[in-house]
């Protein structure tokens, strides 16, 4: 019962030596398993922000000593009062870089390599590299895209039964004032990010003849000077919001606007709430919703206890309140099911074969770059790569997937009506007519 | 140096520049800083808290490196309050940071006039023998106190206050208060200036939809003997109605009085839980009242009175489809009914205060103001002490939790973290906290717990051996993550306790780190 040699890992060798009843069904305790973690386990953080930096500081405390982490922001004033990694004396550098310095200088053994940049600038094999992707973000679409990059590792051997080994599990965490969620994303599992997409309805803009004829309230007035005002005296200029003349600017235009029509309330700090939609964040919700994420992180992990099924939310107004519900999936999902089937004939071009994306009634999609296997058959940028791959255009795509009968394919290009077009990332089944070995169209996956 | 006012931004628009000065103001003392202390002070010097007072009697280990993020390998040997003090002083210059080298418990024990100093007292990891004694010292200097505590995959936040009184509860989803189905004499008069036949259709489809209501919710009482609509068929055939004086589909006034027609169909009057508030004892004023409790009494007085049954107005109306002239004319008539319904408020409570003795302007006019505002939105939480809980168990609640699936699990942590003390008292030493064999110790928990339940009443009820060895593993260990959830739940209370905005949680928070199904105990 003597006191072994003091350890960094005292407290959770607890949970990671010493079996339990309820625990996950791969756990299998001891000393190994800890070193395996430590060795072996590689995370990524997706955004360095309110939920990333306690991210960090909550993974390298339990137990991982590999983690990465990629934000394309730099740091502001305004964040200061819940991303405790940064100072004063950080403010314009990126938040990656520090937040990953910081958290290396004070625990010890702990690897941490920054990414200062968009996730879309990384190649999907990137992000094939983890074993988990626990995402602090405060948007839809980078949710939305990182959902899609990691549903397409996924491969089917049947209909419903996804490949254990494609599987790349996703924590993901958001808040909104003294609000959040936290949820645990097992692609082919449970439901991905894009079948429960209801879950955050899109935001509701206010009509353009109500700014511009009838306004009512000082959101009104701001969103008049915003959208219609400034674009009628700044020919050709485009607005900026973080530049603080601008912001000055449609300030005072909405004020003179709300007296014209004896509407109150009008602010400055109303005025940036309004045009930049600043969701108000404290630090408290944050660290609660992180520590969940990182939680259920080393649960998936290691196994040491059951895991979060699947959706949490987390309410603080009036008292407290934590719900967990269990979603479904959507079985016919265009982002976590088998991927959209495509049948071809053997000769048909990748040229044509692009072109079919942006017709094809599920997928319309636009501006297609194609990579087969890790193999980039057609990019659209950088020029360099262009070039590159240009002359793949007018070759049969059954020559450039190496003549295999069927296959998966990832495309990513760009979805959507004019005023809002998202990039996307598409998994696809193509399968060509006339070739051995095709006899069952509804098979799905797998090379 | 940046103005506090961009680095608070983001927390500004929640609790406002009142919220903010009261954090300022205040002065929080952390008892035991571990990590869940660690955390939960963290959070609030981001904040931008008044000052902290760290109090902790021991050194740095090399195991503390491994779960507190404030600590790193140079604090080894160090005193434990000191090293965490410096970090949290790192995260905000403007934050007054002190630390004292002592044991919570020695000062408990010997020096209780300590803890009158301070606005607030978070304890952690304390056992429940001193979280008593500190209880009882809080309770009577009235030092809010707020318990919080990390263990294995499990623990608790427990708040123990006397009184807390919110009067900017800030609900997510409210009634308005429209009146739309008993307006006042000049929100009537206004709506008679209006003809939903107007033939003109632009006037026609700028007609606010307050207005339509009105008009449409007393040709309904006219028709039908005085009565709105109640049944359900009576209301889908008031939404018909509405719908049939559309005249052309793209009416969004029309469309917004449909969805808003329930709030004809709210009764009038006050909420049942307004209801409970002016019926308290502490209504009935006397020379020690507060000065919410000064206006709950005027606010009483003022529905038997002048208010007719109803709380003062807000005067607020939500945005709808309208004219400019139409929209501002309404907010207008609303406006000054509200501020003649403060105005009746205020003459009462200067009144009351010249009844008491005191100064009649002792309270202000804007306090006065935002009182009224969320006159409906009162709330009033009060906390057992620690030692009436236990001592004084409500048997059929937690009968009630331990039999139901949604609950019983939390329940059950709620025996093992009280009988894992009462086991660390007997054998000196926390189930499982030494490596070895755990045959032993778990047996002695499980006799352990049927004695805390016997104690609460509870004869006969049993845990789970699941959950009883699962106490086992943990081994008092304090995981970082679980500690940070913890401290992030206790700091956020502490926010609203202090700014005395939202309202703080009633009961006993029960951390379930196994499948996050954690509950409120309310015992």
């Amino acid at each position: 019962m003597a006191d072994t040699a003091p350890s960094r890992s005292r407290d959770l060798d607890k949970l990671l030596l010493r079996a339990g009843n309820l625990v996950g069904p791969t756990f299998e305790p001891g000393a190994e398993l800890r070193d395996d973690l430590q060795e072996y386990a590689r995370i990524l953080v997706v955004g360095a922000g309110g939920l990333g930096c306690e991210l960090l500081k909550d993974l390298a405390l339990s137990g991982f000593k590999n983690l990465e982490v990629i934000d394309m922001d730099r740091i502001e004033v305004s964040n200061l009062n819940r991303q405790f990694l940064f100072r004063m004396e950080d403010v314009g550098k990126p938040k990656a870089e520090v937040a990953a310095k910081r958290v290396m200088e004070r625990v010890s053994g702990v690897n941490i390599v920054p990414h200062f940049c968009r996730i879309e600038d990384k190649d999907i094999s990137f992000y094939n590299d983890f074993n988990i992707i626990v995402l602090g973000l405060d948007s839809i679409e980078a949710r939305s895209y990182i959902n899609a990059v990691a549903c397409s590792f996924l491969e089917y051997e049947t209909d419903d039964k996804p490949r254990e080994e494609t599987i790349k599990p996703m924590v993901d965490g958001g808040t909104e004032g003294f609000k959040g969620h936290a949820r645990v994303i097992i692609p082919g599992v449970t439901p991905c990010f894009e079948c429960t997409i209801w879950l955050f309805p899109p935001q509701v803009k206010f009509p353009l003849c109500t700014l511009a004829e009838t306004p009512r309230t000082a959101a009104h007035c701001i969103e008049y000077a915003h959208l219609i005002k400034w674009d009628e005296v700044h020919s050709g200029k485009s607005f900026d919001p973080d530049d603080p003349e601008h912001m000055q600017w449609v300030y005072s235009e909405a004020v003179k606007r709300a007296e014209l029509f004896g509407i109150p309330g009008v602010t400055y700090s109303l005025t940036q709430g309004v045009v930049k939609n600043i969701i108000p964040a404290i630090a408290s919700t944050n660290a609660i919703i992180s520590a969940a994420c990182a939680l259920e992180t080393l649960k998936i992990a290691s196994g040491c206890s059951k895991t979060l099924s699947n959706y949490l939310t987390y309410n603080g107004v009036a008292g407290l309140h934590i719900k967990v519900t269990e979603f479904v999936k959507d079985k016919d999902c265009l982002v976590c099911g088998p991927g959209v089937l495509i049948e071809l004939d053997t000769l048909v071009t990748l040229e044509k074969f692009i072109n079919l994306l942006e017709e094809h009634p599920k997928l319309q999609l636009a501006k297609a770059s194609v990579t087969y296997r890790g193999k980039n058959l057609y990019m659209q940028a950088p020029p360099v790569l262009e070039e590159m791959t240009r002359s793949n255009l007018s070759l049969p795509l059954y020559d450039l997937m190496d003549k295999v009968a069927k296959d998966i394919l990832h495309v990513t290009g760009v979805t959507g009506q004019s005023d809002k077009k998202t990039s996307c990332l598409r998994k696809l089944r193509v399968v060509f007519r006339g070739v051995d070995g095709v006899t069952d169209m509804d098979m799905a996956g797998g090379a | 140096m940046a103005e506090p006012k961009t680095k608070y931004d983001r927390q500004l628009r929640i609790w406002g520049e009142q919220g903010q000065a009261a954090l300022e103001k205040a002065s929080v003392c952390l008892l035991n800083c571990g990590p869940t202390g660690s955390e939960t002070l963290k959070n609030l010097v981001l904040g931008g808290i008044g000052s902290i007072t760290v109090i902790d009697g021991s050194k740095v280990e090399v195991g503390d490196l491994g779960n507190n993020f404030m600590l790193d390998e140079s604090c080894v040997g160090q005193s434990k309050a000191k090293s965490v003090c410096a970090f949290l002083q790192e995260l905000n210059d403007a934050v007054k940071a002190k630390f004292i080298e002592e044991y919570p418990e020695a000062l408990i024990e010997m020096n209780p006039p300590f803890f009158s100093q301070f606005t607030l007292v978070v304890a952690t990891q304390l056992g429940e023998e001193k979280m008593i004694k500190l209880d009882r010292i809080c309770r009577e200097a009235n030092v809010m106190l707020i318990f919080a505590r990390s263990y294995g995959l499990t623990g608790f936040v427990r708040i123990s206050v006397k009184e807390h009184t919110v009067v900017e509860s800030k609900p997510d989803h409210f009634l308005d208060d429209l009146r739309l189905n008993n307006p006042w004499p000049e929100l009537r008069k206004f709506a008679e200036t209006f003809d939903l036949n107007v033939p003109d259709p632009v006037a026609h489809k700028h007609t606010p939809y307050v207005v339509i209501l009105i008009k449409m919710s007393e040709e309904w009482t006219n028709s039908h003997g005085g009565s709105l609509p109640s049944t359900r068929e009576e209301k889908r055939e008031f939404k018909e109605l509405l719908k049939s004086k559309m005249v052309a589909i793209d009416e969004d006034n029309y469309k917004e009085a449909i969805e808003a027609s329930f709030k004809v169909f709210a009764p009038p009057g006050i909420s049942s839980d307004l209801q409970q508030i002016i019926n308290d004892s502490s209504a009935e004023l006397s020379s020690t009242s507060s000065d919410f409790w000064v206006m709950v009494a005027a606010l009483k007085e003022f529905i038997a009175t002048e208010g007719g049954g109803e709380a003062p107005l807000e005067g607020s109306i939500p945005d709808m489809t309208s004219s400019t002239e139409h929209y501002v004319n309404l907010q207008k008539i609303y406006q000054a009914k509200a501020e003649a319904d403060c105005l009746a408020i205020e003459q009462r409570v200067r009144n009351n205060l010249k009844k008491l003795g005191r100064e009649p302007e002792s309270i202000s006019k804007a306090t006065i103001k935002s009182f009224c505002r969320n006159a409906r939105k009162l709330k009033v939480c009060r906390y057992r002490l620690l030692e009436d809980e236990f001592s004084n168990p409500s048997v059929p609640d937690i009968q009630k939790y331990l039999t139901d699936e949604d609950y019983s699990v939390a329940m059950g942590f709620y025996i093992l973290l009280r009988a894992v003390d009462r086991f660390a008292a007997n054998y000196n030493n926390y189930p499982g906290e030494f490596d070895g064999p755990m045959d032993e110790d778990i047996s002695r928990l499980k006799t352990t717990a049927v004695s805390v339940l016997n104690d609460l009443g509870c004869n006969g009820s049993t845990l789970t051996e699941d959950l009883i060895n699962e106490m086992c593993r943990f081994g008092a260990a304090e995981l970082h993550a679980v500690a940070a959830f913890i401290g992030g739940v206790a700091s956020q209370e502490v926010i609203k306790l202090i700014t005395k905005q939202f309202v703080p949680m009633c009961g006993t928070f029960i951390f379930n780190g196994i499948d996050h199904k954690s509950q409120l105990l309310t015992l």
